[in-house]
């Protein structure tokens, strides 16, 4: 269970500070797949990027399975089973696709296993496996890898930070399998996603919407979701993927 | 009648990590070891005999050669060693020939240790030969381990050579001279890698002309200047006829390296196609973010970052 308590979060820009995150408190429970929605600028990125520890938030604590992680390093929560799928991910020369695999896994690894993961985002495994994770690589391409990469992490709080930008809508239809998939398998885990997809919305259990850097709306999808159709929150997938 | 020296474990050492080599290797050979030699095979097909007059090889492949290697490792550990050495590769036509070559230098002593292997190649028609070089050095005292090595390649038509020339650790001082001459439809490929550390110094530059029809070339270089080291790099392409030429200089540089990337092209054809590329960057912060994520510490996460860069 991840536990936030009156997290905010404050940038410099042009000499004054800006509130990103105002105060929210908020609690992801075990074995349940939340989505945090809003409109774009309202911090949902921020929020995530916080839990895995990429950015230090400006007052509030974090807590991990009883455990105050706030001061933690990114690699201290990645090891206390935190995953993060970035929204842009990061392209690396020279190294291959199971190698990010592998490291993902914290060991060792077969190819047999590591293309099963590339399947499961739907990646032909046998064309990528060992294929460099550099600029041949399409976004849509190298957004399933990272996909795969947090898969297999197989952590017990996943975050996955918007995995529907630069996705095809083919693609897209994989991707909610793979997330329907895991809410299946979610014994002992937990999920987080940053989306606006209605389809994404659908699957949660429960859905926190931010705007302006405040938690404005949270339930479950049932009383949720019907207040945020045909808002920017919640777009359908030919409006917002192509 | 060449005379042979027994190899101490710092010497096997070395071997291994220059030529891959933990015991004798099949086909032909001939180990260097402070300038002496350790030990000399030739094949049927493979002749090699020591030079007149200077030192060094002759190394002779017969037209028609397959599937066969010659390896010509050199170790150096005694302190204040300095040495000029010549090989040449006379490979006939039709030949399919791996080269592996490589100096490794232990050097425990205050004075300084120097190879400067001078390689000539003369590959035959239609010959394909890939020639791996690695170049190491080990030992804690104050001498310098310096290598030089001066490269030159004369490709007759239809050849193809591939080069991967790896300095990876060790080695204080280096300056490194690659020329080449294609002929028709001949093609050059060359891998570079370097990583420096400490004060080290680097110098790599080549000259690839391409004078015949067809001809291609594609060097690459990629780097990591670490500490207070120093690198150049000048890759010079010229096009002297209907042909393909492309230069990469890739770097990594770190803490207070310093890089400089000369890439070059002439063309002196108007079908001559050439292209460089030069990119020099420091590691990027999201790639360190992304492998720490995984559960990688920040140094894990560099180290794989430059061992994927250079692999």
């Amino acid at each position: 269970m991840l536990e936030l308590k009156n997290i905010s979060f404050d940038v410099e820009s042009d000499g004054q500070d800006k509130e990103i995150i105002h105060d929210i408190s908020l609690v992801i429970p075990d074995e349940k797949l939340i989505v945090v929605t809003g409109p774009n600028g309202g911090g949902k990125s921020t929020l995530a990027r916080i839990i895995a520890g990429i950015e230090k938030p400006t007052s509030g604590s974090i807590y991990f399975d009883g455990e105050d992680i706030t001061e933690k390093t990114i690699t201290e929560r990645a090891k206390l089973g935190i995953g993060f799928a970035f929204q842009m991910p990061v392209r690396f020369k020279g190294i291959q696709v199971k190698d990010l695999i592998r490291l993902a896994t914290g060991g060792s690894i077969s190819t047999a296993d590591a293309c099963r993961y590339l399947s499961h985002v739907g990646l032909c495994a046998r064309d990528y496996i060992d294929r460099e994770v550099n600029s041949s690589l399409s976004g849509g391409e190298l957004k399933r890898i990272e996909i795969a990469t947090v898969l297999a992490k197989a952590s017990k709080l996943s975050i996955f930070d918007e995995p529907e930008a630069g996705i095809d809508l083919w693609s897209f239809q994989n991707l909610i399998e793979v997330f329907e998939n895991m809410r299946k398998d979610i014994t002992g885990s937990s999920i987080l996603i940053i989306s606006h997809q209605e389809r994404i919305l659908n699957i949660a259990d429960e859905i926190v919407v931010l705007r302006d850097g405040r938690l404005v709306m949270q339930g479950s999808k049932e009383e949720v979701l019907p207040e945020l159709i045909g808002t920017a929150s919640a777009v359908k997938s030919c409006d917002k993927v192509l | 009648m060449v005379k042979m020296v027994k190899l101490d474990e710092i010497q096997k050492r070395l071997l291994r990590e220059v030529a891959d080599l933990h015991k004798v290797p099949e086909g032909a050979y001939n180990i260097r070891s402070n300038s002496q030699s350790a030990g000399r095979a030739s094949t049927a097909n493979i002749e090699i005999t020591s030079k007149e007059g200077v030192s060094g090889l002759e190394i002779r492949i017969k037209p028609g050669t397959k599937n066969e290697s010659v390896h010509i490792p050199v170790v150096m550990t005694q302190s204040g060693l300095k040495e000029v050495v010549y090989n040449d590769f006379f490979i006939g036509d039709d030949c399919d020939v791996t080269i592996v070559a490589g100096c490794g230098i232990d050097n425990c002593g205050v004075q300084d240790s120097e190879h400067d292997g001078i390689h000539r190649f003369y590959v035959g028609k239609n010959s394909y030969i890939r020639y791996v070089e690695k170049h190491y050095g080990s030992g804690d005292g104050s001498g310098k381990r310096i290598l030089n090595p001066g490269t030159e390649v004369y490709q007759e038509e239809g050849s193809t050579v591939e080069m991967e020339m790896v300095q990876i650790k060790g080695v204080d001082d280096t300056e490194r001279t690659t020329t080449a001459e294609l002929k028709a439809g001949a093609k050059l490929v060359i891998r570079e890698r370097l990583m420096t550390h400490g004060s080290q110094r680097a110098i790599s530059s080549y000259v690839v002309s391409l004078n015949g029809e067809g001809a291609t070339a594609d060097v690459v270089s990629r780097s990591v200047a670490r500490d207070d080291s120093f690198q150049r790099f000048e890759a010079k392409i010229v096009g002297n006829a209907a042909c393909q030429g492309h230069t990469e200089c890739d770097s990594i540089i770190m803490d207070h390296g310093k890089i400089l990337a000369v890439p070059a092209l002439e063309a002196n054809d108007v079908d001559a196609a050439l292209v460089h590329e030069a990119a020099i960057g420091k590691i990027a912060g999201d790639q360190i973010i992304k492998l720490m994520t995984l559960g990688l510490t920040e140094q894990e996460a560099e180290e794989q970052i430059i061992n994927g860069f250079l692999k």
